[in-house]
């Protein structure tokens, strides 16, 4: 019980970081935030990793070896492809 | 948890630092000046979360490696080939595998876990849930923005009471896990059935209510990975995930604000076409005055101040980049070029602005709807293209229209407007706009990029 509230409340203070951040974001960068953002929900590739454990069964290394790959089309496609559409802003002069 | 090379203390350090590392990232893009710092800031962050992740003892390094091959591969192809007009497509698709990556590591972990209390089946029911929702809202959502499915609004009767039939089912069954840890295919029947929901919740969305639907599968994949935060009571995951919950829904909100709509009508309700509302033949009627490139030409002549108004069909058109060259032909002259940018302009939350940076605009010239407005009458041409619904006075003058209340950049109010456009064709909200026949509007029919072709032409010529 202690842990869940623990857990709890970092999500709570996050989502409201969360909130404060973005809503700071001008609409000229919405659409990489959206792209940049979804890089980091790729983040979900560090569980993904650990269900991975040899001593697990079988199936979880599988589930967990699919999960890598979807994590890390997140996570790799995410982060380019903004950095790319963020160059795009950088090079106007 | 045992067998790490370094103490589990060290691996949590290092996670508060990526942790850390995520929010300065975001932080870095509030400003198009700091964004790509931002960006690799937040790379880096995960970069070290990962190695971190990869020190623990009994890892299978080889099966790790072939899934992040293989996601790498994918995700950095499709990164460097995707043109940007396809950016909503690729955000829609990118949503989905974030959450078909959670459903695979709460189904992975519970298989794992000895005994799992409430905390652990609730929360593993829900990124169950969550991601699977995400996963098949996304495809859906993908195949209409790629034209694979239809755009419209796609039902059948009775699809409500279905969907909260499936989502009760979906709870019930979370309950039936919570009282029978041991029954694992509750899960995979919560899986299956959220799966079915993600289909028929996103299936009757149309395609004007898109940049709405990608913001809100957006925050789903954060509050997914969230959730399996909780299964997994790692806490990287979960101040990630609710980042990315968050941002998803400040995003979703404003977008519903710029479409004048609640959530629930966009997610529930249907625009239905206006009963009694005026006809195409009554607003147009004779008034409607045609254009030619040669007579844009000369408005120019005496114009100081120019205002494009860009819409969905000029991202359709290609025409972003001829666009910017009429900018550069007018600003050759001494004319003041801007651009006036409505915030559901394009097909999701900053779109056109991307399209526009593309062709080389400076984002200092994109100005926000609000901003513009204030200023709008000492504009002497606007030029709108491929732009409808978003520059209908009808939402300021008619509170019966369907799209009454809706923000729109008052371009009416601009001493001269020339709208580049092929037909009379409505918009998506399906109504006439009186502005195509307002005393000082001119109509340019024609493809977006040829019309702007033959504008420069002109200009060059005359």
């Amino acid at each position: 019980m202690e842990a869940l509230v623990a857990a709890v409340t970092v999500f709570v203070l996050a989502v409201f970081i969360g909130f404060e951040i973005i809503t700071k974001v001008p609409p000229t960068l919405h659409t990489p935030l959206m792209s940049g953002s979804n890089a980091i929900s790729g983040v979900t590739l560090i569980g993904a990793i650990i269900s991975t454990r040899t001593d697990n069964p079988k199936l979880a290394t599988i589930l967990g070896t699919a999960a890598v790959a979807f994590a890390m089309v997140n996570v790799v496609g995410g982060y380019m492809v903004t950095h790319r559409m963020l160059d795009m802003f950088r090079n106007k002069r | 948890m045992s067998g790490f090379l370094i103490g589990e203390g060290w691996i949590n350090l290092a996670y508060l630092v990526a942790a850390v590392l995520f929010i300065v990232g975001l932080k870095g893009l509030t400003h198009p000046r700091t964004a790509v710092r931002g960006n690799l800031t937040s790379a880096w962050g995960m970069l070290l979360a990962v190695v971190a992740t990869l020190v623990a003892n009994g890892l299978d390094y080889q099966w790790i490696l072939v899934g992040a091959v293989i996601g790498g591969l994918v995700g950095g192809i499709a990164a460097m080939r995707v043109q940007m007009t396809q950016m909503p497509e690729m955000v829609a698709l990118f949503n989905g595998f974030g959450g078909g990556a959670s459903v695979l590591v709460a189904g992975a972990a519970y298989m794992i876990a000895v005994d799992p209390h409430t905390q652990m089946t609730v929360s593993t029911g829900l990124s169950g849930m969550i991601g699977a929702v995400t996963l098949t809202g996304s495809l859906v959502a993908f195949g209409k923005l790629a034209g694979l499915l239809p755009g419209g609004q796609i039902g059948f009767p009775g699809m409500k009471a279905f969907n909260a039939l499936v989502g009760l089912g979906v709870l019930g069954c979370v309950g039936w896990l919570t009282v029978d840890p041991s029954a694992q295919i509750a899960y995979w029947i919560i899986v299956g059935a959220s799966c079915v929901l993600g289909v028929t919740l996103t299936i009757p969305i149309g395609g004007a209510d898109m940049p709405v639907v990608i913001s809100l599968l957006n925050s789903y994949s954060g509050l997914a990975a969230a959730a399996t935060g909780f299964v997994l009571m790692n806490n990287v995951l979960i101040i990630a995930g609710s980042l990315v919950g968050a941002s998803g829904i400040v995003l979703t909100r404003i977008m519903c604000v710029a479409m004048n709509r609640s959530l629930g009508n966009v997610l529930f309700g249907s625009l239905g076409p206006s009963a009694d509302g005026p006809s195409a033949d009554d607003v147009y009627g004779g008034k409607v005055k045609s254009t030619s490139p040669e007579e844009v030409a000369m408005l120019f002549d005496t114009a100081q101040r120019v205002l494009v108004v860009p819409g969905y069909g000029l991202a359709v058109a290609q025409a972003q980049h001829i666009v910017r060259d009429l900018g550069n032909v007018l600003e050759e002259r001494g004319i003041t070029v801007e651009y006036g940018i409505h915030p559901v302009a394009g097909r999701m939350p900053g779109h056109m602005n991307v399209l526009l940076a593309e062709a080389d605009v400076p984002y200092e010239k994109l100005r926000e709807m609000d901003d513009i407005n204030s200023e709008i009458a000492q504009i002497d041409v606007c030029l709108v293209v491929g732009a409808n619904d978003v520059v209908n006075p009808v939402a300021r003058t008619d509170p019966q229209s369907p799209i009454a209340g809706m923000p729109i950049i008052d371009v009416d109010k601009a001493r001269t407007v020339v709208v580049v456009k092929r037909s009379l064709s409505p918009g998506f909200a399906g109504i006439p706009n009186p502005l195509f026949a307002a005393d000082n509007c001119l109509m340019m029919f024609g493809d977006g990029k040829k019309a702007i072709t033959d504008l420069v032409a002109a200009l060059k010529e005359g």
